[in-house]
């Protein structure tokens, strides 16, 4: 427990001063949540759901924790810790320390015009751990797009342990849209909790271009007949990066549907992993299911982890999986050079064409066009958030 | 334009090409015959410079330059272009956008900067009615879905895009139908300009009715055993190759 011990002793010291400066309906759930986190401690790389990654090394250097006073909006309280498991040791660090919740209500039949956009940027002159709540709900047949961003201003260790609810009513549509652009030195934790009512349409991209280490983990339950969700991933990764994506896609209710893909392209010594369980549960009769896992190592020293489960207990189903971690084809390579194209050029292109297919099913045109130049940039090195950095030299 | 002096070359350790000479002047087109396994494509694959390959002995000179010591896509940009014998498809990347790098690299390997967008649709266009290559599958992906014969006609389109000085024709009649042998032969005497050198490698006399060459080679087990004029390959297409090798004692 020595990864553990300064949360517990920060909490233990701070305690009164964060139940000071933060709302009632915060405060409510930190004692619980701190006495999860003792208990349980990190998950360890035992434990089914972080085979790929080693939780507590990534929390155990010295993090700073910033307790001050925030801007407060309690219109979504209701929602607080109602979706997402709670017994989970982020999601019980994250209750401990979370000071505000960044709240997107969409209320009954309501659109907003314009997609919302939030955007984290980590800034600070010393090592700082950041406990992130963002409450979204959707009331009954609203629609929303959302897009948040993960940026880094300053060249320092990071730490984002960010937990994300969201409920959708019946009849509700969102496109949620995460993108990561950090830098070699963040970490970032992050666990997404989706209740889906039913005739509801959701569309969750997930995008790492530049990061230090990530996991993300998204949970969906499908509690409502006749809806749709969408997962797609798209990660680049070069040099020591690791990205770990696990979703679990819950079909409680039956004739839904659910579908996923996730891209990766690895290069240098970057580690990746995937792992994507569908449950069906009993009576979630007439689910159909795609998960497609599909990965590019560029070089021999990159790491690639692909791990699809499908687990079903409902006879009347459509379910299916599959994974493939592939190298550059050669002859492609060769075909391409024979026309004049440089050997770097033309690797760009391959790894450009494999992780588009996720951006071109983006429905947001703008948000696509951005993402196509992003990716672009990001392959061909122009998306190096730290110069000068010796990490990345 | 072209010297080959005793080239061998094998892959895998295995030695295919065991001391090829071959002399190609400004605007000469040779026809290269042999048997399956002769090692006709290899020639061509390290006039590229396949990576697969290795010489172990002999030179290439091209226009006066060590071929040898070029990268491959040095050497596609120096003017060589080898029409493939089963052009790789690459999903994902359209053709507009392959075309695109490709035509700019040759430019800037001149010394020239690269071609605006309406000027290299234009290009596009103009080049693609020559090989009379449908609209559409210049808008998919490169060879994703072509027929053999739309194959075919996309490597004479890529050749007109590219303009080289030298070209190999890898059995680009293999697979076609009459029409479409026609109208890929017709386009390439159609870009061809007066000083363009090729070798055509093929197993019938039809492409060359249409290609005219000068010199017809015949190689058998890595290396040319017999030169002669156009007459030889209508002989070939007659009598089969088992004449020569009886000639030549293999």
């Amino acid at each position: 427990m020595t990864s553990e011990k300064q949360y517990i002793e920060f909490y233990e010291e701070e305690r009164a001063g964060i139940m000071s400066r933060s709302p009632e309906w915060m405060n409510a759930h930190r004692d619980e949540a701190f006495r999860t986190f003792s208990a349980a401690g990190f998950p360890s790389r035992k434990d089914e759901r972080n085979r790929y990654t080693d939780v507590a090394k990534d929390f155990a250097h010295n993090y700073g924790i910033n307790t001050s006073q925030r801007p407060q909006d309690a219109s979504a309280q209701t929602l607080y810790n109602a979706v997402a498991d709670t017994r989970d040791a982020l999601v019980a660090l994250n209750t401990m320390f979370a000071m505000e919740c960044k709240t997107v209500r969409v209320g009954k039949g309501e659109r907003p015009q314009h997609p919302i956009q939030i955007v984290n940027t980590l800034r600070g002159e010393h090592p700082e751990m950041v406990s992130r709540r963002i409450l979204i709900e959707l009331e009954e047949n609203a629609e929303a797009d959302i897009i948040i961003i993960d940026r880094a201003a300053s060249k320092q260790r990071f730490l984002t342990n960010q937990v994300i609810e969201v409920r959708c009513a019946d009849g509700a549509r969102l496109n949620l849209y995460e993108i990561e652009e950090t830098h070699l030195l963040c970490t970032r934790y992050s666990s997404l909790f989706m209740s889906v009512g039913a005739n509801c349409s959701v569309h969750h991209t997930s995008l790492t271009l530049f990061n230090g280490h990530t996991r993300n983990r998204c949970d969906v339950s499908l509690c409502g007949e006749h809806s749709e969700v969408v997962l797609n991933g798209c990660v680049i990764a070069d040099k020591m990066q690791r990205v770990d994506n696990n979703t679990v896609i819950d079909h409680q209710a039956a004739r839904c549907a659910s579908r996923q893909l996730y891209k990766y392209v690895l290069d240098d010594s970057a580690m990746g992993a995937f792992a994507g369980r569908i449950l069906v549960r009993p009576g979630a009769q007439h689910t159909t299911s795609q998960e497609t896992n599909a990965n590019l190592c560029g070089a021999r020293t990159a790491r690639m982890y692909t791990q699809p489960m499908l687990e079903i207990y409902a006879d009347d189903v459509k379910c299916s999986h599959g994974s493939t971690v592939g190298q550059m084809n050669e002859d492609a390579l060769f075909y391409m050079r024979q026309r004049g194209i440089s050997e770097r050029e033309a690797r760009l292109l391959l790894k450009s064409a494999f992780i588009t297919e996720v951006i071109e099913h983006i429905p947001l045109s703008s948000l696509r066009d951005r993402l196509l130049i992003l990716v672009e940039r990001r392959l061909k090195g122009e998306l190096s958030k730290c110069e000068g950095c010796k990490m990345c030299e | 334009m072209l010297e080959i002096h005793n080239l061998h070359a094998s892959i895998g350790g295995k030695e295919i090409l065991k001391g090829i000479n071959l002399s190609i002047a400004d605007g000469e087109i040779h026809a290269v015959m042999g048997t399956n396994g002769a090692g006709k494509s290899t020639l061509s694959n390290v006039i590229v410079g396949h990576p697969a390959y290795e010489v172990t002995e002999g030179s290439i000179t091209f226009n006066g330059q060590d071929l040898l010591s070029m990268s491959t896509e040095q050497r596609a940009n120096a003017g060589i272009f080898l029409s493939f014998q089963a052009p790789t498809e690459i999903p994902g990347v359209s053709m507009t956008n392959f075309m695109r790098a490709a035509v700019n690299a040759r430019r800037a390997a001149m010394g020239a900067e690269a071609l605006p967008a309406g000027e290299f649709l234009k290009l596009m266009r103009e080049k693609r009615k020559i090989v009379e290559l449908d609209a559409k599958l210049t808008s998919r992906s490169v060879n994703e879905g072509f027929s053999g014969g739309e194959k075919k006609r996309n490597e004479i389109f890529q050749m007109a895009m590219l303009e080289p000085t030298f070209c190999i024709l890898d059995e680009t009649d293999s697979g076609l139908d009459v029409d479409a042998l026609r109208i890929v032969a017709e386009g390439f005497n159609k870009l061809r300009k007066p000083e363009t050198s090729a070798i055509v490698i093929t197993h019938y006399q039809r492409l060359l009715d249409y290609l005219h060459p000068d010199v017809v080679h015949v190689l058998i087990d890595g290396r040319i055993v017999k030169t002669a004029g156009p007459e030889l390959a209508a002989e070939i297409e007659k009598r089969g190759f088992d004449w020569i090798k009886e000639e030549v004692g293999l």
